[in-house]
């Protein structure tokens, strides 16, 4: 299908996206990549008066490694990401995880920023900003503020962003502590939708577990922190979680914490099964 | 509704034209600019056949608005078959039985040139990964995989 008609608006700093969606209220959009909104505006699942591009926003953009803080800029593309030696270096959780998000050609225009504000289930990004305790920026008529990821996803595609906000840049503190980290994704076709996934990102104190985050996507409504199984990982020694006792308490743990959510395609109760099965896997390849 | 007027530099030459906002890129090469190579199957981003170049990187021409664009390198299959610079891929496909129907085709070859570049080392496995956003109803795939793993032993092979 086509489009229906708007009206459009490429500007070249916050200030003026703020002010543009401050005049034209909830019959503004912003778009970033576009790759999730222009199918659904070809869809007319989505019909905005006015479209404000933000890709001339220079201060949204680009990756940063400063005072033990990355910070990724919200119209970064997962292809620059991928790229970055500062995110290889510091959070090759996020290097890993880029090959998962769709194809090439969408990788090339899709950006952080669009990908958390949007907030999928099924996407990457926000299981990762959880898993590696994210902090969000955000820009608003009233000056910036600064929501933690784990806080920033309420529900099916609802973030704690405001109607007037724009997310402006993610930030991840960087310690020197050793952090070991695990991605896996199940989907039909590589690049489609997730099933279910799992993130995880852990510190290590000589091979002590601690604050061990374990985040699942594509499970419910928004990505899911495993608290519950913290506890469980927490003061284990890594070459443990290879064992099977472990692991039995571990997946015991989840599918009971985890409350999973049935789409168009798999039901919850596979889901649940899935929990187990991926957290088994991560398990092992950590402990190994 | 308003129309925007946009510059692109597309297939070499300088353009300017009037358009939409809401067209996107594709529909805007293909009923604008007669240049009907890149192909409009899905319009939701899933198909891959829409396949173009914008400022040297591929992506979905149904998912960019032609003026977003505006200002942009734009390049498709007839710019890069005139440029020659995959004439050996693209023999490569004709040769392996790469195409049947052909409706994918400007696509895959867009997206397989990319890899080349960024890639030259991709394993059969890489391929299969790389061009899983590209589908192709006819040759099961197996072909394709073929042609693209034969142009990248044959540019290794040259190197040395």
């Amino acid at each position: 299908m086509k489009a229906a008609a708007f009206n459009y608006q490429r500007v070249h700093s916050i200030q003026e996206a703020l002010a543009l969606l401050a005049n034209h209220g909830d019959n503004a959009k912003l778009i970033a990549g576009g790759q999730s909104l222009l199918p659904s505006l070809n869809m007319r699942l989505s019909n905005p008066e006015i479209l404000i591009d933000l890709q001339g926003v220079a201060e949204l953009k680009g990756i940063s490694f400063e005072g033990g803080i990355v910070r990724i800029g919200a119209m970064t593309t997962h292809t620059e990401i991928q790229n970055s030696k500062i995110i290889q270096e510091q959070l090759p959780l996020l290097t890993e995880a880029v090959p998962h998000i769709a194809h090439r050609a969408i990788r090339n225009l899709g950006t952080w920023g669009g990908s958390c504000v949007l907030g999928d289930p099924a996407a990457e990004w926000p299981a990762c900003a959880v898993a590696l305790d994210a902090v969000m920026v955000i820009a608003g008529p009233k000056g910036q503020r600064k929501v933690a990821a784990k806080d920033f996803f309420l529900d099916l595609y609802t973030t704690a962003l405001e109607a007037d906000e724009i997310l402006v840049a993610s930030e991840f503190t960087i310690t020197s502590a050793k952090r070991v980290h695990y991605f896996e994704e199940l989907s039909r076709r590589h690049g489609d939708y997730a099933v279910t996934g799992l993130v995880c990102s852990m510190q290590l104190e000589q091979n002590k577990i601690t604050q061990s985050r374990v985040v699942y996507f594509s499970v419910a409504s928004i990505p899911l922190l495993a608290q519950g199984l913290q506890k469980v990982l927490d003061n284990q020694s890594i070459s443990d979680l290879a064992n099977p006792s472990l692991i039995a308490q571990a997946q015991h743990s989840v599918q009971a914490e985890i409350q999973t959510l049935s789409d168009l395609t798999n039901s919850a109760e596979m889901k649940k099964h899935l929990l187990g099965v991926l957290l088994e896997r991560a398990m092992k390849k950590l402990a190994s | 509704m308003q129309t925007t007027s946009i510059t692109m530099t597309l297939n070499g030459q300088k353009i300017h034209a009037e358009v939409e906002p809401r067209q996107h890129l594709v529909d805007f090469l293909r009923e604008d600019q007669a240049l009907t190579g890149s192909h409009l199957g899905c319009e939701q981003g899933a198909c891959g056949a829409c396949t173009v170049k914008v400022d040297g990187k591929i992506v979905r021409g149904c998912l960019v608005l032609a003026v977003q664009a505006n200002g942009s390198v734009v390049e498709t299959i007839e710019g890069i078959s005139a440029s020659g610079a995959y004439k050996d891929l693209q023999q490569a496909f004709l040769k392996m039985n790469a195409l049947q129907c052909g409706f994918c085709t400007s696509g895959m070859l867009l997206a397989a040139a990319e890899l080349i570049e960024t890639q030259p080392t991709a394993t059969r496995t890489e391929i299969r990964e790389w061009i899983s956003g590209n589908y192709c109803r006819c040759t099961g795939y197996q072909a394709i995989v073929d042609a693209i793993a034969y142009v990248l032993e044959e540019r290794q092979l040259a190197k040395k």
